[in-house]
């Protein structure tokens, strides 16, 4: 494969199988060249409009080799559905926050339509590597609510089982786990697997090196990732024009040797036509794809942060009538998918989550001090034996002078 | 990416002719024995070859591990035997290799991975702190990573900068990483084996001046008595967590462990000759640490002196020390002494051998042990 006429083509006997045939198939289908299948389309994918209108063919963005049917009316409305108990959850959780229930809780408050394409477009056998801002992503992926928000309640750093979810766990450190994802797409190929993997951060991350190792291993190893970049603009405070100066983030995907391509990240109609195409492609060899949403965080980064001091209620303002839940909900109704007993119906199932959430992280869940030493390794060490003993002998002489002191009452 | 590096044991001074004595004594010694001599490249060699062919999960990939078969030659033939998919060379990236290795071992594999050189590892020390160590723990035991990160590590090559530094402390200081350092060509063979089969995350130091040390070893009984033992059951009855006693005395302790142990070996033979009887300790596994055994011995003798390449300060030799200190006080017939590196960034080669613990800086040490005659 060729980028620009004085640029070598690699030798295309690499240690691993075949790999660029697979690229070049699904360039050959699409009848375009390989650079054009790797640059993003000139302009984002969007297919309903801010105001719920499903736009003509012509101005979705699309263009050869980019082109992307509308997904189905029951993807549609399952989607919607989950967009209804996202919005829920989101604030839900940053109530409980307030109330003192919840350490912290980063809202994807406005990103509900990312978090939910994210989920819905992947398989069983698939697997998510999410964010500490993806839980309604890990929530959509059928994971259990209270599960999911342990690591926010604070008695331990995870609440769920990342084998069983095939969900990695909600990553902090920043693009760390886009390694992950590629690890376990990998070990998946070894095996002869058809596993996709989504790999999921935000526009800051996109500068950190971990991006970059992770984004070049699946492309040279040719794995099926779909690295997802949620661009709600902002690094806590920090603007995207301070992260990047490139065209955009998807224009980053061929500079690895992968396709690339935006798309409006609250339009969950293009969100999912965009992944479902990536997931297939993947699937089938093309090797690892970049999908950039161009979304916005409505609120502060978390309940910690005061997003006063570094943009303008204006511009909230424009994004609020961008909003991806409304935007949807007048689409269905619209289109006559969706009536009031529809919408009763799908308000009481978010209420029901929201319960959930209230009842779940209302609960005071007795800790384990011995915890402490049960999982650091396969088996406790000799001096966590130790440990483990100190700390049982310590509380039990607190319990004790504890017990004579209300004796002495 | 890497320079040539001087091989040769005669480049540096008393430690590595200290070495060589060792080494030749034990080849002399070997010759009554039997079994022709095999170096520890060989030996962490073979260790490779056959946990790959025993599990088909075991994957190693780094920096030039495929066709070159590693800088060290650690990795030589297992491309050719395995094949590309599990013996493979990666994009120069540290922290892409460990990550992408965590990710494989949550998927079912166990991927045992090279890092070319000690200094050249710091990219993945995120990958490692936060992500190798933690992951059995934040997922409360559901999620296993066995995965063996192998570390050339320690000077005494003449290496040039970046290529020798003693980074040991920073993975020991690490809860939930375990660290194992074979000083032995038997060990290499038995301890590797046991690091991959290790449920548990282990970064592996390979003391690279010792790459080429010999010694008289049956690496074919080796297999055949780690296959009795069983994939799994190693626990308890291997290496790990078992300090050896390289050589038994009765006089001072000598505790040291990876490249330091044949100096010390060297330094307990040079003492014999002025009647003088120093056990020396082989702590093996840093993590976990086995106190029980260096407690008995130096409850035994009432002197320690603790031995390691490493700067000093705020290191495994301090946490030993320490260790001792608190168990041993009583017993205790003089201020348990240490010889390390001294703390300066990692010398030039020349300057090597006033930095690294050598024959003689020991024994000045045991005999400053506060002596009664």
């Amino acid at each position: 494969m060729t980028i620009s006429a004085d640029h070598t083509a690699p030798d295309t006997t690499s240690p691993q199988e075949a790999p660029d045939n697979a690229l070049n198939e699904a360039v050959k289908n699409f009848g375009i060249t390989v650079e054009d299948y790797m640059l993003p389309a000139r302009h984002q994918i969007q297919m309903v409009d801010p105001e719920g209108r499903l736009k003509p063919r012509g101005e979705q963005g699309t263009q050869p080799g980019h082109e992307y049917p509308v997904p189905g009316d029951r993807e549609l409305l399952a989607a919607y559905e989950q967009l209804v108990v996202g919005r829920r959850v989101n604030d839900q959780n940053s109530a409980l926050v307030r109330q003192g229930r919840m350490a912290v809780y980063p809202s994807s408050h406005g990103q509900e339509a990312c978090q939910v394409a994210a989920a819905l477009c992947l398989s069983d056998g698939d697997w998510m590597f999410p964010t500490y801002r993806d839980a309604v992503a890990v929530m959509t992926r059928g994971v259990d609510p209270v599960q999911v928000m342990t690591i926010f309640r604070g008695d331990w750093h995870g609440g769920y089982d990342p084998l069983e979810a095939k969900v990695g766990i909600q990553c902090t450190p920043l693009t760390t786990q886009l390694l992950h994802a590629v690890g376990v797409a990998h070990a998946a190929k070894l095996r002869g697997e058809d596993t996709v993997v989504l790999a999921m951060c935000g526009d800051g991350a996109t500068s950190e090196g971990d991006f970059h190792e992770a984004l070049n291993f699946a492309a040279v190893f040719h794995l099926p990732v779909i690295f997802f970049v949620q661009n709600n603009k902002y690094a806590i405070s920090v603007p995207l024009a301070h992260q990047s100066v490139a065209p955009s983030l998807a224009h980053k995907a061929v500079g690895y040797g992968m396709a690339g391509e935006r798309v409006d990240g609250n339009d969950v109609v293009a969100l999912l036509a965009v992944l479902d195409r990536a997931v297939a492609l993947a699937r089938g060899g093309s090797g690892p794809l970049l999908v950039e949403a161009n979304t916005y965080r409505m609120q502060a980064h978390t309940n910690a942060d005061d997003d006063t001091r570094y943009r303008e209620s204006a511009e909230v303002a424009e994004w609020r009538a961008k909003d991806p839940v409304n935007r949807m909900r007048t689409y269905l109704t619209g289109r006559g998918l969706l009536d009031d007993d529809g919408e009763a119906r799908i308000a009481a199932h978010a209420e029901l989550v929201a319960a959930q959430l209230r009842k779940g992280l209302s609960e005071d869940v007795p800790v384990d001090p011995q915890e402490l030493f049960r999982h650091v390794f396969s088996s406790p060490t000799p001096q966590l034996r130790e440990q483990s003993a100190f700390l049982a002998d310590e509380l039990a002489r607190d319990a004790a002078s504890t017990d004579s002191k209300e004796a002495g009452k | 990416m890497s320079p040539t590096i001087t091989t040769s044991s005669e480049a540096n001074g008393n430690v590595s002719a200290a070495t060589a004595r060792a080494a030749a004594s034990a080849a002399a010694s070997a010759e009554a024995a039997g079994p022709p001599p095999v170096t520890m490249a060989k030996a962490l060699n073979s260790a490779l070859f056959d946990a790959m062919r025993a599990d088909s999960s075991v994957l190693v990939f780094g920096e030039d591990v495929g066709m070159l078969g590693g800088v060290f030659r650690i990795t030589d033939g297992l491309t050719a035997t395995f094949g590309d998919q599990r013996c493979f060379d990666t994009p120069l990236a540290e922290s892409g290799i460990v990550g992408m290795a965590v990710g494989m071992a949550i998927n079912g594999m166990r991927p045992v991975i090279e890092m070319q050189f000690d200094a050249f590892a710091y990219p993945a020390f995120e990958q490692i702190v936060s992500h190798v160590a933690k992951m059995h723990n934040r997922t409360r035991g559901t999620v296993k990573l066995p995965l063996v990160i192998r570390i050339p590590y320690g000077g005494g090559i003449g290496g040039v900068e970046h290529h020798c530094d003693s980074s040991e402390s920073y993975y020991a200081h690490t809860a939930g990483l375990k660290v194992y350092t074979p000083a032995t060509v038997a060990d290499g063979y038995r301890m590797l084996r046991e690091a991959i089969d290790s449920d548990d995350p282990v970064v592996f130091m390979e003391p690279k001046k010792m790459y080429w040390t010999k010694d008289s070893v049956d690496l074919g009984e080796l297999r055949r008595l780690h296959d009795a033992q069983g994939e799994g059951t190693t626990a308890g009855l291997g290496s790990e967590g078992r300090a050896a006693v390289a050589r038994p005395g009765t006089d001072a302790t000598l505790i040291a462990y990876g490249p330091s142990v044949p100096t010390a070996l060297a330094a307990a033979e040079a003492a014999a000759l002025e009647g003088r009887s120093l056990e020396v300790i082989d702590v093996r596994t840093i993590v976990p640490f086995d106190d029980a055994t260096v407690c008995e011995s130096v409850r035994k003798t009432g002197r320690a002196v603790v031995i390691a390449e490493a700067h000093g300060f705020a290191s495994v030799s301090s946490e030993i020390v320490a260790r001792v200190q608190e168990r041993c006080f009583h017993y205790l017939a003089a201020p348990i002494r240490r010889v390390t590196g001294f703390d300066v960034p990692y010398p030039a080669p020349k300057l090597e051998k006033y930095y690294l613990p050598g024959v003689d800086r020991i024994l000045d040490a045991v005999d400053d042990l506060q002596w009664e005659n």
